[in-house]
């Protein structure tokens, strides 16, 4: 569980989208069945994430033990849990962790990945040294590492967020990196050497717009995997704090009432499984438009 | 192959060290004072200074690291707070359990896959091959701490089939022992299959589309030979490499799920220790699953190389 880190995603080597190929991404995104659906799905959550206030006037800390464990009705959309909750109210508060979560780490551990794989893939002497370090880190089961940097720093969201961010850089480091071998090697960079532009110019003019469409794929498996690792701290009881609401969170709660109502385990865990699915549908049809010749590869 | 083996030993190295030292930092450079944390709330400053003094952490970084290094070297991990015993006594009944349940899940994502991936690329887009694909890409994304919650809903609250947690020793009785570790294995190798599916589907339609496989046809085997004989020896050897990744990611998924079914492994005694600031057990138990995870490797990566032979000449 990720995070199982999901490290296939590692797998991706999309070659170089020219940019007009890159012009009729969102057409051909939108012409996939799968893909419009999981875009669709994603605005859906983040817009009813977004607008919790308005679909819900309950509080997901509003505890009311005359209400306990109700099941869903009119009322209590999605029912009530062991303390009398809301749980429509957890799931879409709940969600905004994970979008804090996700966003952050998606931000932090792509933009290290990408300083590091461009250096790493440009520079031969960073590179032996660091990819010894990101086989360390690729082998290791991601989780192992996240619980320990939790238990030593302490429950938070920003815990959460630099666990995260440390242990998937590596996969999406490794993916830069080999973008930047290929790129490298490509007649325009010899030919910017030739009319002596500085290296930092070649770096981040030519090779980084070069290696931009695997970045963006790898930045949605970030974000899937992201989502997924804090549920799966928090549910251990070593991810946010106590006071925020999160799905794991309400799974690990629901663990101990689970023959009382189905609906404490369902709805949370279905929350958390559309989104991750719909990241990793998106993924996958991102893919798939930007490289044709994987298309279908990976099914 | 000595010289190749002798290669393999050395990249494994990173594999256990660089785990390990981010562990070792962390400890050391994480905002408030490990000794302050341990004994917690009534401790005078002299008994925390005193802590500080038996941990070591009054010494300079480089100092401490060399100690820590030598006890990593000689096994000597210190002992348990909460125990109070050596780390190195306590890591091997739990990392049985552990090897257990992994063994298990990934029989069971070997056989799923394998069937799946085959069966989804000889029946390539039909509706067969499209549900397989499609269960693939929703077993992919299910976490596995929550598909363990629905499998105790039904087969252990409903059905009553299996308990809902606890662990059995096989000394104890194979089938009790079996029965507790089912649910978790189930839970653990979903993933897994689902990757090997896709792994297996892909890995088929390539070798399926070689000339070898026309050939076989043409001089009229029957198709049943061709692919039993023929196509699937060659695609299942990528499979070997699969393990080893999987490795990791079943022992990640552990975590949780030892968790849940109250299993004693490394990933409840991680959480355990962890909760209860069991520092050295903390560090045993991630050298524990990084050895593990490297002594793996290096016997995948030694298959791989008897198996074929330009391996380990290149």
């Amino acid at each position: 569980m990720s995070p199982r880190l999901p490290n296939d995603m590692s797998a991706t080597t999309a070659t170089i989208a020219p940019a007009a190929r890159r012009a009729g991404l969102a057409r051909r995104l939108a012409a996939k069945p799968t893909a419009a659906l999981a875009i669709l799905v994603l605005a859906g959550l983040i817009a009813a994430i977004l607008a919790a206030p308005l679909l819900t006037h309950a509080s997901p800390l509003k505890i009311d033990p005359a209400h306990r464990l109700l099941s869903p009705r009119t009322g209590h959309l999605m029912g009530t849990d062991h303390l009398g909750r809301d749980m429509l109210a957890i799931v879409l508060y709940g969600g905004r962790t994970s979008l804090i979560v996700g966003f952050f780490v998606t931000a932090i551990a792509m933009s290290v990945a990408i300083a590091l794989g461009l250096l790493s893939g440009f520079y031969r002497r960073i590179d032996a040294v660091l990819m010894r370090i990101v086989d360390g880190l690729m082998a290791f089961p991601g989780i192992v590492l996240a619980t320990a940097a939790a238990g030593y720093i302490g429950p938070s969201v920003t815990t959460v967020v630099l666990a995260l961010s440390l242990v998937l850089i590596a996969p999406a480091l490794r993916v830069v990196r080999g973008q930047t071998l290929i790129v490298r090697e490509l007649p325009m960079i010899e030919a910017a050497r030739a009319v002596g532009l500085r290296e930092t110019h070649i770096l981040t003019r030519y090779i980084l717009p070069a290696v931009l469409s695997p970045i963006l794929i790898q930045a949605s498996f970030v974000f899937s995997a992201a989502v997924l690792g804090e549920a799966a701290l928090s549910f251990i009881g070593l991810g946010v704090g106590a006071k925020d609401v999160s799905w794991g969170g309400a799974l690990a709660e629901a663990r101990d009432y689970i023959q009382n109502g189905w609906w404490i385990v369902v709805f949370p865990g279905a929350a958390l499984v559309l989104t991750i699915l719909s990241l990793n549908l998106l993924g996958d049809s991102l893919r798939d438009a930007l490289d044709p010749k994987l298309a279908g590869r990976r099914a | 192959m000595i010289r190749y083996i002798g290669r393999r030993l050395l990249l494994i190295l990173p594999t256990i060290f660089v785990p390990l030292i981010l562990v070792f930092l962390m400890l050391r450079l994480a905002p408030g004072d490990p000794a302050a944390q341990i004994l917690g709330d009534q401790a005078t400053p002299d008994q925390v200074a005193a802590l500080r003094h038996d941990m070591g952490l009054d010494q300079p970084l480089v100092v401490q690291f060399v100690f820590w290094l030598k006890g990593v070297l000689t096994l000597h991990l210190g002992a348990s707070f909460f125990f109070r015993q050596p780390v190195i006594d306590i890591l091997p009944s739990y990392a049985f359990v552990t090897i257990q349940v992994a063994l298990l899940a990934l029989f069971i994502a070997l056989v799923v896959g394998a069937c799946a991936g085959v069966a989804a690329a000889l029946k390539r887009d039909t509706p067969i091959d499209r549900g397989l694909v499609a269960l693939a890409v929703l077993g992919l994304s299910l976490p596995e701490f929550w598909f363990a919650l629905l499998l105790i809903f039904l087969f252990a609250v409903t059905w009553r089939i299996f308990p809902v947690a606890g662990y059995v020793a096989p000394s104890e009785g194979l089938v009790a022992s079996f029965m507790t570790i089912a649910l978790p294995a189930i839970a653990l190798g979903l993933r897994q299959s689902a990757l090997m599916t896709r792994m297996m589907r892909s890995s088929m339609l390539d070798v399926m589309s070689e000339p070898y496989i026309a050939t076989a046809r043409a001089q009229g085997l029957p198709e049943r030979r061709v692919v039993l004989r023929y196509a699937l020896r060659v695609a299942a050897a990528p499979f070997v490499t699969v393990a080893g990744l999987s490795a990791s990611h079943l022992l990640s998924g552990a975590v949780a799920i030892e968790l849940i079914f109250s299993l004693p492994g490394l990933g409840k005694l991680l959480i355990d220790a962890v909760g209860r600031r069991d520092y050295p057990v903390v560090e045993g138990a991630v050298l524990a699953i990084a050895i593990m995870l490297a002594i793996l490797n290096l016997a995948i990566d030694l298959l791989y190389a008897l198996l074929d032979p330009r391996v380990r000449l290149s």
